[in-house]
């Protein structure tokens, strides 16, 4: 039998054994795992409003675009190469054209602008395009609108900076203070592991000294307990998705009637695939954590 | 096999030597009684081959190895050659007697069907072949007894060491258990047991221990 084997066999072995555990005390596992998925569901569930709200605020805000306007001069043939070479840029996500005709029928129908407008020998408007940026953080933006003043016919490129700024410090404190959260719980998740696993070692220790006295190295003992806290973790991770999906199904309907009065097609989504697996690879390694943390100390001391 | 060189032991806070000068030979395949009064250092004896005790002085030798200088990391290894049978038979209360049987293959990693398969013919050689799913409390002191047995044998180690495996014993069950041990011992397994019985074990080489030293 190889090394390898032995390995695999070892951990299939205790990987069992940790779900008998589990099973044998169901009430001290479920409230360990409830009370680990509070504190993982907590800033789920801000992770998971802060990409929402970044959402919402690309509808929001319109300055998220910004607007090319071409020279009075340029005719309309330029502003459909201008057009072209704005489709196939790679930064851009969408473009909207608006024709000078366009916006001067607009003007004309703004109060109290009609006759001034009447009284010009010619239409001022130029020919414009709002773009739409696939990358809406600021220097991405400044990046972008510098390389849309190069481009030939354009004569202006307005971004307002200041407040794609402000929204892009709102979103870092927003993560910042998830990042806090998610630390400061993920340090009670381990806590949490951590006395789980003295309580189990606590009710083993005769089986441990047996073990022990069998030929079973510390890695051996630990094995099994390991695979508890993972899983025990894991479990909690996919109760906090749960949480998190709940929340999602009672707050979205009045979250959507509460956009459309504002005028906004809006519905809040529920954490993506990516934060999911986030979440549950953090659970498990987490009671992993604290698990090894408590072994680390009962085997020392043995 | 096994060699005491002028060993001795004292516990920590213990007033008096629990074994001293011990120096003797065990070779492969023997089968050894260890006798002596209560307190006379049988347990000590046995304990220090697979070193759960380590002597004060002198050196105990298992296949030449210094077993008192052995690193911790290094015991596993050795107690994963040596069968044992305890005083107090330290079953697991909640497993169920295959379960306690294929503790010691879980440990050196044997694969489970292999496993299963070892385990089986061990629980039949003690007799306990119909028994696998009983729980330890549902069986009798000399089934316990037996069970003990076989799971100090279920990995086929070539030494077993037993520590009173008669004590508590109705006569005939511990002339059944005692068997067990002469059977073991005929298959060139090196047997020794601390016992204040030694009729049980006719033909066995004596240790006589008094106040922690061996006689004549």
């Amino acid at each position: 039998m190889t090394a390898l084997a032995r390995w695999i066999a070892g951990h299939r072995s205790a990987a069992r054994e940790a779900v008998r555990r589990l099973a044998y005390a169901p009430l001290n596992a479920s409230l360990a795992i409830l009370a680990m998925a509070v504190s993982l569901a907590l800033p789920a569930i801000g992770q998971m409003l802060l990409g929402n709200a970044l959402g919402l605020a690309e509808q929001v805000a319109p300055t998220l675009e910004i607007s090319l306007f071409l020279s009075p001069d340029a005719g309309r043939p330029a502003a459909e190469q201008v057009r072209r070479r704005l489709g196939a840029h790679p930064g851009i996500k969408g473009i909207r054209f608006l024709p000078r005709e366009e916006t001067l029928a607009r003007m004309k129908g703004a109060a109290g602008l009609g006759e001034v407008i009447d009284a010009l020998p010619r239409n001022p408007f130029p020919d414009a395009f709002t773009v739409r940026p696939a990358d809406t953080a600021p220097a991405a933006m400044d990046a972008l609108a510098a390389e849309l003043r190069r481009l030939p016919q354009v004569e202006h490129v307005q971004l307002d900076s200041a407040w794609t700024r402000r929204l892009d410090a709102l979103l870092r404190l927003g993560r910042l203070g998830i990042l806090l959260l998610a630390g400061l719980l993920g340090l009670g998740v381990v806590a949490i592991a951590f006395s789980t696993a003295r309580l189990q070692v606590s009710t083993r220790t005769a089986e441990i000294e047996l073990s022990r006295l069998l030929g079973a190295t510390d890695a051996f003992v630990r094995r099994p307990f390991l695979w508890a806290g993972a899983l025990q973790g894991l479990l909690a991770g996919l109760a906090a998705l749960a949480v998190v999906a709940a929340v999602t199904f009672w707050l979205r309907g009045p979250l959507a009637e509460a956009a459309s009065l504002y005028g906004l097609e809006w519905q809040l989504r529920g954490p993506a695939a990516g934060d999911a697996a986030t979440v549950l690879t953090a659970a498990a390694a987490l009671g992993w954590l604290g698990t090894a943390l408590s072994l680390r100390r009962f085997l020392a001391n043995t | 096999m096994i060699e005491f060189r002028r060993v001795g032991k004292r516990y920590p806070g213990g007033g008096n030597d629990a074994v001293a000068d011990l120096e003797f030979r065990i070779d492969r395949g023997d089968l050894v009684v260890v006798g002596g009064h209560s307190g006379a250092g049988k347990s000590t004896l046995l304990k220090m081959i697979p070193a759960i005790e380590r002597p004060t002085v002198g050196a105990v030798l298992v296949e030449g190895q210094n077993v008192g200088a052995l690193r911790p990391s290094a015991l596993p290894f050795l107690r994963r050659n040596i069968g044992l049978v305890f005083q107090d038979q330290k079953l697991l209360f909640d497993r169920n007697a295959f379960e306690n049987v294929m503790l010691p293959l879980a440990i050196a990693g044997f694969p489970h069907r292999e496993a299963g398969r070892r385990v089986f013919a061990a629980l039949d050689k003690v007799g306990l072949g119909d028994r696998e799913r009983a729980m330890p409390s549902a069986l009798s002191g000399g089934e316990q007894q037996r069970l003990a047995i076989a799971r100090a044998v279920v990995h086929r180690p070539a030494l077993l060491l037993a520590d009173e495996p008669t004590a508590h014993l109705d006569p005939e069950t511990a002339a059944a258990v005692g068997g067990i041990f002469l059977d073991f011992h005929r298959v060139g397994v090196t047997v020794l047991v601390a016992t204040y019985d030694r009729s049980l074990f006719p033909g066995a080489r004596r240790l006589d221990l008094d106040h922690g030293r061996l006689r004549g």
